[in-house]
């Protein structure tokens, strides 16, 4: 396979500026930060009201849209075959309709959400 | 400070922002503030990012910037469909949610393999890859069929189909997909490797449709909840192949709330995970009760009416059926006459009526009634022998009895809404057909029941109209 073979040596600064991190990728230190999110997450989200379940969904789809973080880093990378950037271009479309679509239609439904008598709108 | 501090601290600001959002989320009156918590963390996030791709010579920006802007384009129509149709919009969202982690995966591989780059595919990175193309293309798909089914467009079968050794099948398709995986996690760099990449992605793809063909509709609300888990969890695989912790937190706060979700309404049915996932509810065929043909008593709007206008408390428990027929808004205009007499009214939301959780409540919001009428079913069950009147606009599995007392019924042990302890009944059905699981319900059949027949959009507003010509009530 020669997919790509001008661009060995980006293969170290990539490392570093994907990732947006330090050339070594400290593992462990990742899974702590999943384990304990993942933790946050179940005790914030077992919290959230009954009644909002489905705005609940629509956010947290436009919450995971933050793979559009990994699009762009995708998509911009210097001297990346074109192939490779049209994937992240593609990503990027996917998950900014997520962001767009999932706040706008929350936020639209939780107007809607009013107490007896209360506040109108 | 470095340019890659900024972008850290960025990160973490939008972490944060990410969690208050969630947090803001569980009482209606700040939740609008959690909306605006995570479009902040989300601009945060994407500024942090072009920053920081700036600082190490990134390019393409017009291309990233025409992304946004097709993104934003077909986002805002998708913003605004009707209500009814949040639940296909949302498997949608998710199917572009996976689609996105996929591809991302896809060009980090290629990329490092092209580049020959044996410290960047590291196991670990390889582990992580793995799974997020596995969960990212499945979901994908799974998705699109799960929106496709909702939608009820025409070549998606609306039925579960099932086929013989359906289970085996698919099961040994994830295995060799699995198997694939791992030979990859092996050897990245093998000159075969990218052809064993690319029959993960296929496999994952197909795996996608086939999950989701044996699924009825009954059981979207928690299908639905587990894409949404598949998602975020293809976002934290990111995460770790691109060593990004903002990715990691905020896919593993997605996550768990697919997980949550897919409990409750797993519980709300009685159900296991795998049941939900390999059972194909609805399609045992059920040894009806054939030679003893009970009859339904129907009655007239006239007299439903007169009886709803004299009751103290009426309890509605709404259903699919009523998102079908669109008849919330009518619901609402009933809801007001009933009021204006004086008459209490609640409405019992089951965990899974409808097609997504929560679905009830939101277009019973649309129609402005106000969400403190609307009440959970633990808490309805508990009034419900005091309920003059329970009306049934729609809903038919969550008040069959039968969950109660019928061992052999497929839906026994789950919780129901105990309509059948109201002192009347007044259920508004389409047809005389059984509901979503194939089986009779009872509950029709009661003394105290009577059935109003015809759409629910029109059988209330006939309601409504009787206690309106009806004036003032006695």
């Amino acid at each position: 396979m020669h997919l790509s073979e001008n661009a060995t040596a980006v293969a170290q600064v990539d490392a570093s500026h994907a990732s947006g991190g330090h050339g070594q990728i400290d593992f462990m230190g990742a899974l702590f930060v999943f384990m304990l999110a993942s933790f946050i997450g179940v005790m914030v989200i077992q919290r959230v009201s009954r009644l909002l379940h489905t705005p609940l969904m629509s956010l947290t789809n436009a919450i995971s849209a933050i793979a559009v973080v990994g699009a762009i880093i995708v998509a911009a990378g210097k001297d990346y075959p074109p192939y490779i950037m049209a994937l992240g271009i593609i990503a990027i479309v996917c998950s900014t309709t997520n962001i767009v679509s999932g706040f706008l239609i929350t936020d639209r439904m939780l107007k809607m959400f009013k107490k007896q008598g209360g506040a109108g709108k | 400070m470095s340019a890659e501090n900024i972008v850290q601290l960025l990160y973490l600001i939008s972490t944060a922002l990410f969690i208050m959002s969630l947090k803001w989320m569980s009482d209606p009156a700040t939740a609008r503030k959690g909306v605006f918590s995570g479009v902040a963390a989300m601009l945060l996030a994407v500024a942090g990012t072009l920053a920081g791709v700036a600082a190490t010579g990134g390019t393409h920006y017009w291309w990233i910037l025409g992304a946004f802007a097709v993104g934003s384009a077909i986002g805002y129509p998708l913003a605004q469909v009707p209500l009814t149709a949040v639940p296909q919009r949302t498997a949608l969202s998710h199917a572009f949610g996976g689609l996105a982690a996929g591809l991302v995966g896809t060009a980090k591989y290629f990329l490092y393999f092209g580049q020959g780059n044996a410290a960047s595919l590291s196991p670990f990175i390889m582990v992580a890859l793995v799974a997020e193309i596995l969960l990212g293309y499945l979901t994908f798909t799974g998705s699109l069929m799960a929106a496709g089914k909702l939608q009820e467009v025409a070549w998606i079968p609306q039925r579960p189909v099932t086929y013989p050794l359906q289970n085996v099948g698919n099961i040994g398709l994830l295995i060799v997909a699995i198997g694939l995986g791992l030979g990859l996690i092996l050897n990245p760099l093998a000159h075969w490797a990218p052809y064993a990449f690319l029959g993960v992605i296929v496999l994952s793809l197909a795996f996608g449709v086939l999950m989701i063909l044996p699924i009825g509709g009954a059981d979207m609300p928690t299908v639905i909840s587990i894409l949404n888990a598949y998602a975020g969890l293809s976002a934290v695989a990111m995460g770790f192949v691109l060593n990004n912790k903002l990715l990691i937190i905020a896919g593993a706060l997605d996550g768990s709330s697919g997980l949550i979700l897919s409990i409750i309404m797993c519980k709300a049915m009685n159900r296991s995970f795998a049941n939900v996932l390999f059972g194909a509810f609805g399609q045992t065929p059920q040894a009806s009760a054939a030679g003893e043909s009970k009859a339904y008593k129907s009655d007239t709007t006239e007299s439903a009416a007169q009886v709803l206008g004299q009751a103290n408390l009426v309890v509605i428990v709404p259903g699919y059926g009523m998102a079908v027929a669109q008849a919330q808004h009518k619901v609402r205009e009933l809801y007001d006459l009933l009021r204006k007499r004086g008459v209490t009214v609640k409405f019992a939301i089951h965990p899974v009526a409808g097609r997504m959780p929560g679905h009830m409540n939101v277009l019973l919001a649309e129609a402005e009634i106000p969400y403190d009428d609307l009440v959970e079913m633990d808490v309805i069950n508990g009034d419900m022998p005091q309920a003059d009147v329970a009306l049934i606009i729609g809903a038919n599995d969550v008040v069959n009895p039968a969950a109660r007392s019928d061992k052999s019924s497929p839906i026994f042990g789950m919780p129901i809404i105990d309509a059948d302890r109201a002192k009347t009944v007044y259920a508004i059905k389409r047809s005389k057909n059984p509901g979503f699981a194939g089986i009779d319900n009872e509950l029709y059949f009661l003394d105290k029941t009577f059935m109003l027949f015809g759409d629910a959009k029109s059988v209330v507003g006939e309601l409504a109209k009787q206690l309106a010509d009806d004036g003032g009530g006695h």
